[in-house]
Parts: C-alpha cells; structure tokens; sequence
C-alpha cells in the first residue's frame, strides 16, 4: 500500500483559551483531491481547528504543526493562507449586502488598471467566475437583492477567483433549502475532478453520507477517528453519530425526585418568521408542552431554531410573529412584548449571558431586581433596602459568590453571573422559567449547582423549558425532551430511555417541508 | 494607604466624582492665587453661577442623552427658538412672566416630542435628528424673531440674574442665603443619618459613626463656608436666583436619576440596550422620554438666558451643545453609553466655567482660553479610554455607586492616587 498524497496535514494540534482546551491533539490528514468531512457536536472544536488551518489563530498561539502541500506551513494571518490557496468560507457570509455580485467577488482582490479599478475587467472575470458556479445574475446587481443560496454561490465563486487549492466550508447547507443545497453539493463534487479538495464542516448526516470521502469526527478538543471511505461506499451514519456523542454518562447530575402535576404551558402551531429574511422560517408550525414541576429539554444543532422558538414566546421578542398560540394554565395569553411576557409569569434566561443577559455596567443589587422593578417601587421610586433585602436573599439562596451584593456583575465568575442572571429572573416570580444554554460557559461545580438550582424551582411547580446542546446534559436533568431540527419539532423522547444516539437521529432529521405553515 | 482608605471611606467610595471635585477645588485656588485674590470672592462667584447656570441645566439632560448612547446637538437653536417665542409673547400679547415660562416649557416639550418620535419610534440616531433640529430650531429662531432681538420685561430678568430677598434682623448678611446654608446642612445631615439607619435595619455594612459625623461636618465646613461667600456680597445680592433654579434642578434630576424606575431603565438601556429589551424595559419610551426631558430643559436654559441678557436674540445658544456635552465628558460619562451622573457633570461644567473664568481674569486671551479647554476635555476623556483599555471595563460607574467599604481595587487606588496628583499639580 503506497502512502497516500496528502495536501494537508495537520499534526497534534492544541489550542488553549483562557481557561479552556478547546483543541488538544488534533490530528486530521486530507488527501488532494478528496470531499474532507469534520462532524463533531457543537463546541467539540471544529471550527476552532478550521481557524487554526486559516491563520485566524496565528501561527504561534497554537501548538503542534501544520503540514500544507508537503512544507511546513505557518501562517500569520488570513492573507497568508489565502495566498497558499487555503480559503474558508464561514458559516455567517461575509458578504458586503449594499455591494454588487462582482464588486463582492473582488472585494481585496481588485481587478486593477491604468486608472484605479477596471471595471469592465471585473465585470467580465466576475461573469465568467458566476459561470462556474451556475449563477446566471447580472454581476451588478445587489447583494441583499439575490438568496441566501445565491449569496452562498458567490463567496465561493469570490474564492475560486483567489486560485483555491483547498476550500473549506463551515456549515454550508445550514441556511439553504433542499434545491440550493443539491446544487451546492454539485458544485463541490465538480470542484472535485477539477483536482479542488474540500474540507467540509456539517451536521447533516444524510448529505455528509452522500458526498464524503472520509469523514474526520472531533469530540470535546480530541479527534476520535478518520473513516476513510472506499470508492462508492456509503458510510454508516450510526457509526459518525456514536463517534460523536461517545462517551459515558456519570454521575454528574443531581438526584431528583420528579413530581409532576397538570399541564403549566402549552404552544400550539406556533410560527415564526426570521426579522430580516421574511421568506424564511424560523419555526413551523411547533406544538409542546410543559407540566407543572416538569423540566422539559429542547435538543437541536446550531442554528435549529430553539433560541428562536424560546425568544419569539417570550413577547415575541425574536422574528416576525405568524400563527400560533400559547396557553397557560389552559387559558390563552398574548404577550406581545416583554413587559407583558413577564407580567404573565414567563422568565426567559438567555444563552448569551453578555451580550442579552446582563448589563455589564451595573452591581449585583441593582441586576438582581432589574427586571421585576415595580415589585420594590412603590410610586415609581426604587426602594434601595427592598433591593438590598432580595439581593442579599438570593445571594445566600443560590450561593452566589461575592464579598458583597454592592460589587459590580463584571467581577464575577461565568458562574455566578449566571446565578445573578437566574436570580434576576426568579425575582420576577415566573411560573415558566425558560433556560437557554444555563450551563454554557461555567466550570463544572457551577454546573451541578445550576442543576440543583433546577431541580428546586421544579419542586416548588415551576415548570422549565432546557435548551441546550449538550445531550449528556439534557439526559441528566430532564424529564422529556423535544428534538428540534431546521425549525420544526421533530420528535419528543422520555428522557428516562433515550439515548443520545436516539437524540441526534432527530436532530438531524431533515423535518418533512409540508409541515410548514399553511 | 491609611489615608486613600480613610479619605474613601469619608466620600464613600465616589472617589471618581470627588476627583474631578479636588481638580475644581485646585483649579479655583490656583487661580485665585495668580490673579491676585480676584477668584474666589463673592461677586465673581455669583458671576460664575449667573453666567454659567443655563449650560448646567442643559448638562443635567445632555447626560441623560449620553447615558442612554445618543447625543444632542440641538439644544442651543431649541433655546434660542424657545427664547425669541417667550420674548415676543410678553411683548405683544403682555402675559404675565410665570405664564410666559410655562408656554416657554411647553413649546420645548414639543420640540422634543418632535425629535424624540424620529429617535425612540423611527429610529434615527440622534446624532443625526438634533442635527437637523439644530438647523431647524435656529432657522425658527430667526424667522419668528425676524432675525432682531427682544428685550423682555423686568419681572422676567430675575429668572436669569435676580437675588433672593433681604428680610429681617440684620446679621451681618442676606438672610435668604443664610437661611438656604442652615436648610442645606440640616437636610444633608438629615440624609446622612437617614442613609446609617437604613443601612442598619437591612443589615447592610454601616460605615462607622465617626466617618458619618465627619462627613457631616465636612459638609457643614463647605456649605457655611459658601454660604458666607454669597451671604457677605455687595447690598442687595445674595445667592443668584439661577443658581437656586439650578440647585432644585439638581436635586430633582438627581433624584430621579439614581432613585426612580425611570432612573433605573436609563441606565439599563444606556448600559446593555438588548439586555434591557429582555428585561421587559420599554426601550423606545425611555429613548422618547429622555430626547424630550433634554428639550424641556433647553427650554429652560433658553429662559434663563434671556432673562439675564435681558432680551433674545437670534444668536442666542450658539455652541452651547458643545459647552454642556463637554461638561458631561469631563464629569465622567461614557461615550459609549451607560455611564454618567448628573453631579458629576455639574462638577465637569464649573471645572469649564472656572477655567474659563479664570483665564479670563489673567487676561489670558481666548485664543489660548480654547485650546487649553480643548486639551482638558481631551485628558478628561482619554483618562476614561484609558481605564477600559486596562481591562476595566467601568470607567466610573461602578465606582459612583460602589459603596462596599472592601471594594478597594487596584483601579480605585489607582484613581485616588491619580485625582491627588492632579489636584496637587494644580496648586
């Protein structure tokens, strides 16, 4: 058996952030000319590992070595990759929306002549490069003007006009619908007997299954193994999703004795818009509920739309509100902005403790009662002792902590800025507490306490909705799960006897189009 | 460090504030020093609060405006406009003063109502909103006033230059102004033991009760000795009538500010406006409220103004949106939003009207008055810039309201030192 011709090889690769490993060890070997997928959960490092390859992270903040066309590669930055043919195209499109096709395609890389930029030259190589990819839109049109399948078509045709040699895709298909997907995978399989190699980061299975030649699995920082496929053979898509999830529960979850009650909050046919793209959707036609004392997990990968399902409930603060209602204690309620959303008894926790969830700027006595103000304000004045009484009450409940509740949030560990966050919520005295990603980010003792803190509000009747990706997680903590995929519910599992195996099939079912809304 | 932690535990932690206080309070000296006594006497501080009192009150609501992340460049041309209307409605409709002030306050309400459906409702940033009503409002000015100026009636020029009073036995001085000072001690003395009681019945961390009495007594040091100064002027004077619209404007804005709900949702839009949003904040409100609250109080500066030039004309208000928005930068707000008090940027307006004032009475030319005024705002702000790229997030915020005794962090010392070199620099 002769050694294989590899154009990339990347050996042992480590990667440390403050605090975290995202990569440790990673080894992935690409032969020229092959479909390279990566598949991996949320967070395992993928995308970490493509930024290692890119230059993003720079040579020297990572360990181990790259091995790119049989010389050792060291990147400084994305124009050095660039320049050795390396181009990677990223999940969120880095398009300019109020620029045209072609002035997109030569964004950095102008078209020069005599006076400035040729346009006429750019025009025609933009037109010609449009060829390849089968896009038939005039180059000077607008780039918001054209699809989000489009749109995908032009950064690739803006990287096949920098002479790629090796095309790395995250997430390609995400944002597409079934046709512009097929048409993409064509594309790639062309790219392919034009001697292009492509890495491709996916979490759709059946399209993986279709088009890859090896398929390279990463969990938690660590490559688990490299199936090399043999001409026309179809990999077995248990074997990537065991490869994924593979590793063993213990006993990092609480012991809870579920006790269970009525139905607290129902959704029926609940339909949601994106705010910007109008045609699509975000979530179709979703039904669920929860129980009273219930805690109920919502599984999906990135970009499933759960964070949008739990935004546009909580008064409708996410996307365009098409059809649907929602149900508590069997009567309907319409909150239709926040305000009202927690004047019914809804809490929302956001996964983006940051960026949604806290103002940075502020103490803890003051984030812990921002959102229930009225409750300490008789007359519209803040009662500053009230304040101090329930900071101090929730700082001793949920253990933040802090040598005093007077400190600013920023001073805080990931952890208990989560317990200032869940505190800020519980204040509001919610009978739906809605926890979008409560563990992201918090080491783990932090976590365990957040699932104890769960575990309490259950048993005092709340009733919880869990999103969060990591499935041993939502195994541990919930009662029953909801499978989300591409916008829809796609099943729903007692946690008691699912497995994760049993999750990601669902997750990554492709939802039947007809239930989209009528 | 002994003394960095007594004098802390004295200003309870707004170390930030007291700062840029000590910088004043050097900034007066220095001056009274090198014109030869010429600073700190009574007159010439009544001069200071008459011609400086309209660009405070127009600071109280430039900072709610920055706080909240916008900017308004309007207020000159909406107190001109505000102005030249009152003026010629005393004029030729003969209202009496009081009705005049209020018509004043309403058309402001309008002009702000106005700008703050662009801002909050069709979201336009204010930038670009009072930059227009900055053209508008001066173009409005003008034609209403056929670009000629209004004098107005004397019953009105005491909202801009009147004094209190004078009235019973003779003690030596105006009465008002003594009776003002022993109100002022007695309510700041009240508040301080009100605060260690509350303190006490949550439990809280009370500050030991030599600190309070000394912070009292700190407080009754300044406001007799200031009392004094205005009390002890020429017959007939005593604290200026602006300076005591001022100080109600202060209180109350201060008030609602650091205490109300609607204080609250200001910072929390100005801090995280997404978050806010979350939070269940009515963001468009807040937004709505505060670009009218800036226009009300221009209203008022416009007011005054005239009251003390004793008619309006149309170039009233020109460039006061820079004077107040500088005010707000040097006492300590944000660009980016979130950050900001009200006193801290009365304390940032008098640091510019003493500069002013006192270069003035060196002769120093305006020439040189205006860039050494543009070099202080920009070492006020690049202070601020200069603490968030150290990581610290907060430049002033969280230590205004920080008031835990074991907060002492590297930043706050770090300050203290900072604020005392500064002010001894300036003596």
């Amino acid at each position: 058996m002769d050694q294989p011709d590899y154009i990339l090889s990347m050996e042992h690769i480590t990667k440390d952030f403050p605090g975290v490993r995202a990569l440790d060890g990673v080894s992935l070997r690409v032969r020229r000319g092959e479909i390279h997928a990566i598949c991996g959960e949320n967070g395992a490092g993928k995308s970490t590992l493509m930024k290692v390859l890119s230059g993003v992270h720079p040579h020297g903040t990572y360990g181990g070595e790259i091995h790119y066309d049989n010389r050792l590669a060291e990147f400084a930055n994305i124009r050095d990759s660039e320049h050795a043919g390396i181009v990677i195209i990223h999940q969120e499109l880095a398009l300019i929306p109020e620029l045209s096709i072609a002035e997109n395609i030569f964004l950095g890389n102008e078209v020069r002549g005599r006076f400035g930029i040729d346009w006429i030259g750019a025009r025609q190589n933009a037109r010609a490069l449009m060829e390849r990819v089968g896009l038939q839109d005039d180059p000077d049109a607008q780039i918001k003007s054209i699809g989000v399948g489009k749109q995908q078509l032009v950064e690739i045709a803006k990287a096949i006009s920098k002479d790629v040699q090796l095309l790395i895709l995250d997430e390609p298909t995400a944002a597409l619908n079934e046709t512009d997907s097929a048409h993409l995978l064509d594309l790639i399989r062309e790219f392919k007997t034009h001697g292009i190699t492509c890495i491709m980061i996916s979490h759709k299975l059946n399209e993986i299954a279709a088009i890859a030649d090896s398929i390279t699995i990463i969990r938690d920082g660590h490559s688990v193994e490299t199936i090399t496929l043999a001409e026309g053979e179809r990999v077995n898509e248990d074997r990537i999703i065991r490869g994924m999830v593979g590793r063993e529960l213990t006993s990092r979850y609480p012991d809870r004795a579920p006790n269970i009650g009525e139905v607290l909050f129902e959704v029926k046919d609940w339909t949601v818009l994106h705010p910007e793209i109008s045609e699509r959707v975000v979530c179709k036609g979703s039904n669920f509920e929860i129980r009273r004392g219930e805690i109920v997990g919502f599984a999906g990968l990135m970009g499933a739309g759960r964070t949008e399902l739990a935004r546009s409930l909580f008064g409708r603060s996410y996307g365009t509100y098409v059809q649907g209602q929602i149900f508590l204690h069997g009567e309907e309620i319409v909150p239709k902005n926040v305000e009202q959303a927690i004047g019914v008894g809804m809490a929302y926790v956001t996964e983006d403790r940051k960026v949604l969830g806290l103002n940075l700027l502020d103490d803890i006595r003051t984030t812990v009662v921002s959102a229930a103000l009225n409750k300490i304000s008789p007359r519209n004045v803040v009662d500053r002792n009230a304040e101090f009484i329930a900071a101090e009450q929730y700082r001793t409940d949920l253990r933040i902590k802090t040598p005093s509740v007077n400190e600013g949030v920023v001073k805080l560990s990931g952890g208990n800025q989560q317990k200032v966050v869940v505190a800020k919520w519980l204040f509001t005295e919610p009978e739906l507490l809605i926890l979008d990603e409560p563990t992201r980010g918090i080491d783990v003792g932090a976590k365990y306490e957040m699932y104890g803190i769960m575990n309490a509000l259950a048993a005092q009747g709340k009733a919880i909705m869990m999103i969060s990706s990591e499935l041993p997680e939502l195994l541990g903590t919930c009662d029953r799960i909801y499978t989300v995929s591409q916008g829809a519910i796609t099943g729903c599992l007692n946690a008691a006897d699912a497995t994760q195996e049993d999750l990601m099939r669902l997750m990554t079912l492709v939802p039947n189009t007809t239930i989209n809304a009528a | 460090m002994d003394a960095v932690k007594s004098l802390k535990q004295l200003f309870g932690g707004s170390l930030r504030q007291f700062g840029m206080l000590f910088v004043l309070v050097g900034l007066a000296i220095f001056f009274h020093l090198m014109t030869g006594g010429l600073v700190v006497t009574p007159t010439n501080l009544m001069n200071l609060l008459n011609g400086n009192s309209y660009i405070l009150v127009l600071a109280i609501g430039m900072v709610m405006v920055i706080v909240i992340g916008h900017i308004d460049l309007s207020v000159g041309s909406v107190a001109a406009f505000v102005g030249i209307v009152v003026a010629i409605a005393m004029r030729d409709w003969g209202i009496p003063w009081w009705v005049a002030v209020l018509l004043g306050l309403v058309i402001g309400a309008i002009c702000g109502a106005w700008q703050g459906f662009w801002v909050a409702y069709v979201g336009i940033p204010g930038f670009i909103v009072t930059l227009a009503g900055y053209m508008f409002f001066r173009g409005a000015n003008q034609f209403v006033g056929k670009s000629l100026t209004v004098a107005v009636p004397k019953d009105f020029q005491f909202l801009g230059n009147g004094y209190l009073p004078e009235w019973g036995p003779n003690t030596g001085m105006n009465n008002s102004t003594l009776l003002l000072g022993l109100v002022a001690i007695l309510a700041l003395s009240w508040a301080q033991l009100r605060q260690r009681a509350a303190l006490a019945k949550v439990n809280a961390a009370v500050p030991p009760f030599g600190v309070t009495i000394a912070r009292i007594v700190l407080m009754a040091v300044v406001v007799g000795w200031l009392t004094w100064m205005f009390g002890t002027g020429r017959p007939g004077t005593s604290f200026p009538v602006p300076g005591l619209i001022l100080g109600l404007l202060v209180i109350l804005y201060s008030f609602v500010t650091q205490r109300t709900v609607t204080g609250r949702h200001i910072y929390a839009v100005g801090g995280n406006r997404l978050a806010a949003e979350l939070s269940g904040v009515n963001t468009k409100r807040t937004y709505f409220l505060v670009m009218l609250n800036m226009s009300v109080l221009s209203a008022f500066a416009g007011i005054m103004f005239v009251g003390r030039s004793t008619a309006s004309g149309p170039f009233d208000g020109v460039g006061w949106e820079l004077d107040a928005i500088a005010a707000v930068f040097i006492g300590g707000a944000a660009v980016s939003g979130g950050v900001g008090t009200v006193i801290g940027s009365i304390i940032g307006g008098l640091v510019m009207a003493v500069l002013n004032n006192g270069l003035q009475l060196m002769s120093v030319g305006s020439d040189w008055t205006q860039m050494i005024k543009g070099l202080v705002l920009l070492v006020a702000v690049a202070v601020d810039v200069w603490q968030k790229s150290q990581g610290r997030p907060s430049v002033s915020g969280l230590l205004f309201r920080g008031k835990g005794a074991k907060s002492v962090t590297p930043t706050e010392a770090d300050l203290v030192e900072e604020s005392l070199s500064k002010a001894d620099g300036a003596h």
